[in-house]
């Protein structure tokens, strides 16, 4: 069961989604379009509620990459959030976009498709996102631990604009709680 | 191209030449993003300027990554270059833009109903939809055909001073690309961020 997300004080540490919105803050990143995900609504729920955040769905994950790039150009940084489906939609805009022109793209992958899926489908394209990732060599981490989010976010995101190259950060449902077969 | 369409009363104009029309009125540093292809090319060719940015891939994206732009920088103008064939990938970035309504947001259609660079192919779209209609059905109501090269300066004027985004369509000939932009990612992406004042020159 959802452990972390139980304790759901908006934009405070103790919870996962509270960290994450932290993190994101204390590293001037702004701007955080997303294609909305069960499991990341609490945290799309309080960047809204931030004034500092500019947040707001896109159709496609592949727009959000788009945006965020064009932003980072212009000076101000960004972040998309986003569940494993849409990640498998972005092999095509991270090998032409992000990585060539040395984009700083921070991405957060919500992960379907494993510990207790129940949709077939998700459990597949689950299987598609690190071969991806790896055959690109992008940095990734699976966050499934409370206690290592805060390091592991706020190193990433800093490792990103350092060295000018995208990263995923994948949200386990070990962290998260999941979405929850309930029928 | 459908030139037969009855409903059309929009003059055949050429990529070059517009994007040549809108690179001589800019003044004040103002981005341009052009997207894949031809619409690039003819950027490169019209005289590069380090706030153009070119697309290498990423087909559709030239209004997404506008748009960041755009966010970004609320006191420059943007501009966005963007074919017909690679907006019918991102129709829905229409009514993301529609929503967040900046008001520094100039996007340009080049409308041939083709794919000129892959053979001249008809999009889906070539004979049975038209753009800009779309475009307002998205929520841009600042939406137009030019109707000629004038009316293409006019509209480009007038969106400069517009209270929202404006996107302005143009129906193109057949005619490839006049250039061939340098194909080299970061030095593209490092000079226009020189271009935005981002970066300082190494």
């Amino acid at each position: 069961m959802a452990v972390a997300e139980g304790k759901t004080s908006p934009g405070t540490s103790e919870s996962w989604h509270g960290v994450v919105l932290q993190t994101l803050k204390r590293n001037e990143v702004r701007l955080v379009p997303y294609v909305p995900d069960r499991v990341l609504t609490p945290l799309i729920k309080n960047l809204h509620a931030d004034p500092f955040f500019t947040t707001f769905a896109t159709a496609r994950e592949e727009e959000a990459v788009g945006i965020v790039s064009g932003a980072w150009m212009g000076g101000m940084r960004g972040a998309v959030l986003m569940q494993t489906s849409g990640f498998a939609t972005l092999a095509n805009v991270l090998a032409s976009l992000a990585i060539p022109y040395q984009i700083p793209l921070i991405m957060f992958v919500s992960e379907r498709g494993t510990l207790g899926e129940f949709n077939y489908g998700q459990s597949l394209v689950c299987r598609t996102m690190r071969p991806v990732l790896d055959s690109l060599a992008m940095e990734h981490h699976t966050i499934t631990r409370f206690d290592e989010l805060e390091f592991i976010a706020d190193r990433s995101i800093k490792q990103a604009v350092t060295t000018q190259a995208p990263v995923a950060l994948i949200l386990s449902p070990l962290l998260t709680g999941g979405k929850i077969f309930d029928k | 191209m459908n030139n037969d369409n009855p409903v059309r009363n929009t003059k055949v104009m050429n990529r070059f030449d517009l994007t040549s029309r809108l690179i001589a009125k800019l003044k004040n540093e103002e981005a341009v993003i052009g997207g894949i292809g031809n619409t690039n090319f003819d950027l490169w060719a019209a005289g590069h300027r380090p706030q153009n940015f070119y697309m290498l891939g990423s087909m559709g994206l030239a209004f997404p990554i506008a748009l960041g732009v755009a966010l970004a920088q609320p006191e420059r103008r943007v501009f966005a270059l963007e074919g017909d064939g690679s907006l019918l990938m991102q129709l829905g970035s229409l009514t993301t833009i529609a929503t967040l309504a900046p008001k520094n947001l100039t996007m340009v259609v080049m409308d041939n109903g083709i794919y000129q660079i892959t053979g001249a192919q008809p999009t889906p779209a070539a004979s049975v939809a038209d753009l800009v209609a779309i475009a307002v059905a998205s929520g841009l109501t600042n939406s137009s055909w030019a109707a000629d090269e004038e009316d293409f300066e006019r509209l480009i004027e007038e969106s400069m001073s517009a209270t929202g985004p404006a996107l302005i369509g143009v129906r193109i000939d057949d005619k490839p690309g006049v250039g061939t932009t340098r194909r080299d990612p970061v030095q593209i992406r490092e000079r226009f961020m020189h271009g935005m004042g981002v970066r300082e020159p190494l």
